[in-house]
């Protein structure tokens, strides 16, 4: 069934149908609608969940710590400077190995104060350990929220779904609401291998010493070498799970694509954008309109962001003449952190072989500056005539 | 105007209800067949009493652009008072709508190359037995009159779901009054 609503309220909905137990959760704009949805269905008895008010995002993201421990589906959300009050415990969760799903509607981060859209708040949680889905419309929102659970739960690894703010969180659209028995069919109940029973006390992630060593049973345990190897080893295999899911997910449902990346009018394109969420379709609009002046040009969104599907972005941009790299964030002090890692994944699959673009990168709509369709266009065509710069180009500065 | 993609810019007063409105219209243009609907509210400064916009593009096919309206179609001002604090025809474009709720007279406003539609959406509201400056349903009627985009049924319809447990009949008279009562320049 389609339904008109908001970003958040889909998110909400997604929440809602992966039945999840334990919400818990602190305001902060533009997330906040999301999880005052959720706080209405649990009042109203629509939800079977545990709705945790807290006084703080630290203690949000430490509530469904121990509630996941517990054996829980647990869920928050945050934005931009919750999500950095948030960041000890993030890291906490991914080193534990907690499947928690968040998600973190995108908005700049302070200082200045700034209550708009742009990626610095996720971008910035990169190397944390989590998993990374990006979003660029309801849809992909609500099914990214489906398929996070099933992923997290499958590799025992939080997922961060991120779509920005306002401009998907606030914005009305149709989309359809997945039925509630197909979730179920999707998406089994969450039983962990182990979880903490109070029948049965036990510590968990106490102090880790660097070399491995027996434990209380008398057998080898890791040390916290070994368990961050795995977090890292779990995390490339991940790659192939998600693509698990989404066959899956495509079964049910009756929709879905590649998990990894999605193009638009590249097959054939000389020069290609690359970004994450919503600018990436906006900027089909930029597309049509260039291919209309006979450029050769495409874009391309990346929805798993983190772990990085290399080989699928590598093998998408194989032998363009140039890759053009948006972005709404930057690692201060080089250039967009998509750009590298992009650049990274270029080299490693196509140094050498003479199919390697060129790139360059662009900054744009920091801090909720207006990203006008007309300005990516000119951005755009400017940048297959020629390399604009080495370092990123910060697009509509009035400076 | 053409139909297959039409942008309407919504200008009203933070509390007026003009989300409500465009979010009405979506619905109705969705289930008439325009595939495309997106409704954008402007963020982050919403006061009760200032100045709002919204922006409202339906079309045949998936819209891509969620970047706010430059160039409408269709403007709808929810406030005659407005006039002199926004620029409401700002990238109207030529031959563009304007949809005004004003009690003032039609012949009384001037308006170069755009359409002028204008009822007293205020003071028949309140016959309609809605209580004073609730005007957010009798415009919706106003705007199907100057356009002919939907049909009035099936927006009636949208209003009555919409006011489910808020008055829906006053609601949907207020917009079958407006429909009838609003005048359209040249």
């Amino acid at each position: 069934m389609h339904i008109i609503e908001n970003g958040n309220a889909a998110a909400a909905l997604g929440v809602k149908l992966c039945r999840a137990g334990v919400i818990a959760a602190y305001p902060i704009t533009p997330q906040t609608p999301l999880t005052e949805k959720l706080s209405e269905y649990v009042e109203s008895g629509d939800m079977k969940a545990q709705y945790i008010p807290v006084e703080s995002e630290h203690s949000a993201l430490a509530v469904c710590i121990a509630a996941s421990s517990a054996g829980a589906r647990a869920f928050t959300a945050t934005s931009a400077n919750g999500l950095l009050y948030m960041h000890e415990q993030v890291q906490w969760a991914a080193g534990a190995r907690l499947p928690i799903v968040m998600c973190v509607v995108n908005r700049a981060v302070g200082a200045p104060w700034n209550v708009w859209n742009d990626q610095q708040d996720s971008i910035s949680q990169r190397d944390t350990g989590w998993i990374q889905i990006y979003c660029s419309d309801h849809q992909q929102i609500i099914d990214a929220v489906i398929k996070a659970y099933w992923i997290a739960e499958k590799v025992s690894i939080p997922i961060m779904v991120c779509y920005d703010g306002y401009i998907l969180s606030h914005t009305f659209m149709p989309f359809d609401l997945p039925d509630q028995e197909k979730v179920d069919a999707f998406l089994p109940p969450f039983n962990p291998d182990y979880a903490l029973n109070p029948m049965e006390p036990a510590n968990l992630n106490t102090v880790t010493l660097p070399d491995v060593r027996l434990d209380v049973k008398g057998e080898l345990a890791h040390g916290y070498m070994e368990i961050r190897y795995l977090l890292q080893e779990d995390l490339r295999k991940t790659i192939a799970v998600a693509a698990d899911a989404e066959k899956r997910f495509t079964e049910v449902f009756g929709r879905g694509g590649d998990p990894y990346v999605e193009p638009y009018r590249c097959d054939d394109a000389e020069y290609v954008a690359v970004g994450l969420g919503s600018m990436t379709y906006q900027m089909r609009v930029s597309v049509d309109a260039l291919r209309k002046e006979g450029l050769k040009v495409g874009v391309m969104g990346v929805r798993f962001y983190r772990p990085f599907p290399d080989e699928a972005v590598a093998s998408a941009l194989k032998g363009k003449k140039g890759v053009i790299v948006f972005e709404k964030a930057i690692s201060y002090g080089y250039e967009g952190a998509l750009m590298s890692d992009l650049k990274s994944a270029l080299y490693e699959h196509l140094a050498g072989t003479g199919l390697l673009p060129s790139v360059q990168n662009f900054i744009a709509g920091i801090g909720g500056r207006e990203i006008k369709t007309d300005d990516l266009t000119q951005t755009l065509r400017a940048a297959t005539q020629s390399r604009v710069s080495k370092e990123p180009v910060w697009i509509g500065l009035k400076l | 105007m053409n139909k297959e993609f039409i942008e309407i810019r919504w200008h009203g007063r933070g509390g007026q209800g003009a989300i409500t409105a465009a979010k009405i219209v979506a619905g109705a243009a969705f289930v008439s067949g325009y595939a495309g609907v997106v409704m954008a509210p402007t963020f982050g400064t919403e006061r009760r009493g200032a100045p709002v916009m919204t922006s409202l593009k339906i079309s045949k096919t998936k819209i891509y652009d969620l970047s706010p309206i430059e160039t409408p179609d269709i403007v709808v001002v929810l406030d005659h008072l407005l006039l002199k604090e926004a620029d409401v025809t700002h990238g109207l474009k030529p031959g563009g709508i304007i949809v005004l709720n004003t009690p003032m007279a039609l012949e009384s406003y001037a308006f170069k190359n755009y359409k002028l539609a204008t009822a007293d959406i205020t003071a028949l509201s309140v016959e309609a037995g809605l209580p004073h400056g609730m005007v957010n349903t009798g415009i919706i009627g106003s705007l199907e009159k100057a356009t002919n985009l939907l049909g009035i049924d099936i927006l009636i319809k949208g209003i009555e779901e919409e006011f489910q447990t808020r008055k829906p009949q006053k609601n949907s008279l207020a917009a079958k009054m407006a429909y009838e009562r609003t005048l359209v320049g040249g």
